[in-house]
């Protein structure tokens, strides 16, 4: 299970006074199993991208291979591609439309062909994957809190049991609180169902914990594509692209700037406290 | 898909049509309406293509976008076009069969009348292509400002036409993002008879309702939250007030209106000899 984009270009209002070039030139191998995070400013063409994988945007020029399918083939089947690649769109709460949490997440399983019993088994399994108990299921979504909400919106997609699944800024407009659940149990389903994760994002703290491999894009181009520690180490240029390196980071370049011999590569505080206690202890 | 819809259809451009005030534009396309009212015959209709090619030129719109306009209208069209054809009687018979008859008289109306209307909707396009929406309802608030003397909450009525105008594509927008995300989760909105199709509308238009209902409580929220309470003692950050090129425009505009008065009057003096 890979997707493979070869040379995709993407114009928005083709011809027209709002053209936009968002995508040029992207070429991108995402084997399995990888937790890989996407990550880019405002309008550079990540969310974008995403909406390629899943064929929600036809891309202008260029293919995308699922499986070594191409998926503008003819005999590519559009809804078995949305059901192996799930896509968590921006502030998916807003896409809760059920009377009540459970007929919500069975949605996505039902479209795809599964009977009520096991749309609903797959249903709950999402929610409780997602840390939704039992005593929520019967209650409307609309009076859920705001990170409950999302969850159950995430759920409704993981109820789709995709292969990849993808998440388009996960933790925009959540507490720290409710940030790192929802991005530990991610990590968590990742590990444990093996699924391929793309995470899009644009704040490097959180990426930078969870991610192996990072992929940086600015004005519609792959400027970085590597490990994150690796990615870092460009922090003039992913400043440059309205982007910062992780507070770590910085603080760490600072030390060895004022002549400490650490790692600069520390990029979360618990690599930063061994690097520094590694430095002191000589 | 909803991305092409030019609702509002702003077309930004810099041209001197642009920088016109909104309240010669409105003045003037009701102007132009009314000549088109006025115009009689083949000279007048030649006065009132020449003006509207000048205009179009000036406002450096493409000519496609301005045609985009009449593809809406194209049935109503068709039907003005096709009564008028057979049911106005001459006296010279071009055609016949059966009941249904041409005349000379009847071509020539139904002739006048399609390009009435074309150039009706054309002119009106051109306004809305020139004009942002928000500079369209200040003029027009300006405009019926005398109103306001006969208790017409002219302020709010400009407000609201605002408001509802800047929503458009907002909720263009939010249906995309719903509808994709929706058939991202394995919704279909294409296929299935009626009632299939009415059932899929479900997961669409629920969140739609509900984000419309929360971005009018913020705004109004907002609004409140800036001490906003009418339009009394309200001013401007942009006033509008008249350039000389504005009142160049007011005169081009009295003109041709005179102009095609004229015409017309002539017409009915001379009649048949021009047509």
């Amino acid at each position: 299970m890979s997707i493979k984009i070869k040379d995709v270009n993407y114009i928005y209002a083709e011809s027209t006074a709002y053209e936009i070039h968002a995508l040029k030139d992207i070429n991108l191998e995402i084997p399995d199993g990888q937790f890989i995070g996407l990550i880019g400013h405002t309008g550079s063409g990540k969310s974008t991208l995403v909406q390629h994988l899943n064929g929600l945007i036809k891309a202008t020029s260029g293919r995308i291979y699922f499986n070594g399918r191409d998926i503008y083939g003819e005999n590519f089947s559009m809804r078995e591609l949305r059901s192996k690649v799930g896509l968590v769109f921006q502030y998916p709460e807003h896409q809760l439309f059920e009377v009540d949490v459970l007929s919500d997440v069975c949605f996505g399983p039902k479209n795809l062909g599964a009977s009520k019993e096991e749309a609903e088994r797959r249903a709950k399994e999402a929610l409780r994957m997602v840390g939704m108990g039992e005593e929520y299921d019967k209650s409307s979504p609309f009076e859920l809190s705001g990170g409950q909400k999302r969850r159950v919106a995430i759920a409704g997609v993981l109820a789709m049991e995709p292969e990849v699944l993808i998440l388009d800024e996960p933790t925009a407009g959540l507490d720290p609180r409710g940030r790192d659940e929802i991005l530990d149990q991610i990590e968590r389903l990742q590990k444990e169902r093996g699924i391929t994760v793309i995470l899009v994002s644009h704040s490097m703290e959180d990426v930078a914990r969870y991610v192996d491999r990072m992929i940086v894009m600015n004005q519609g181009q792959v400027r970085f594509d590597g490990v994150p520690r690796e990615v870092f180490r460009h922090g003039k240029e992913l400043e440059e692209m309205g982007l910062a390196a992780p507070q770590m980071t910085y603080l760490m370049q600072a030390l060895k700037d004022k002549g400490a011999d650490v790692d600069t590569d520390a990029t979360t505080i618990e690599e930063a406290a061994d690097a520094i206690e590694q430095w002191l202890k000589g | 898909m909803l991305r092409d819809i030019t609702l509002g259809q702003y077309y930004p451009a810099k041209s001197i049509i642009h920088q016109l005030d909104p309240r010669v534009k409105l003045v003037t396309t009701i102007l132009y309406i009314i000549s088109l009212f006025v115009a009689k015959g083949i000279a007048g209709y030649a006065v009132a293509t020449v003006f509207l090619v000048m205009v179009v030129k000036m406002s450096k719109v493409p000519f496609r976008y301005i045609t985009k306009g009449l593809k809406a209208v194209i049935m109503i069209l068709m039907i003005t076009v096709i009564f008028n054809l057979f049911m106005v009687n001459g006296e010279v018979e071009l055609w016949r069969f059966g009941f249904l008859r041409i005349t000379d008289k009847g071509l020539r109306t139904a002739v006048f009348m399609a390009i009435r209307l074309i150039y009706l909707i054309i002119g009106s396009s051109i306004m809305t292509l020139t004009t942002t929406p928000n500079d369209l309802t200040d003029g027009l608030e300006k405009l019926l400002g005398p109103l306001k003397k006969v208790r017409v909450p002219v302020h709010e009525i400009a407000m609201i036409m605002s408001i509802a105008l800047r929503f458009i594509p907002i909720l263009l927008e939010e249906t995309d993002k719903i509808m994709k995300a929706q058939t991202a989760r394995g919704a279909d909105f294409e296929s299935g008879n009626l009632i299939q199709k009415a059932k899929a509308m479900v997961p669409l238009l629920v969140p739609l309702f509900i984000s419309a209902f929360r971005r009018a409580n913020d705004l109004a929220m907002a609004m409140e939250a800036r001490c906003y309470h009418g339009g009394d003692g309200r001013t401007k950050m942009k006033p509008l007030h008249y350039e000389s090129r504005d009142k160049m425009a007011y005169g081009v505009s009295w003109g041709y209106l005179l102009l095609m008065a004229v015409l017309s009057f002539a017409q009915g003096f001379y009649g048949v000899m021009l047509l």
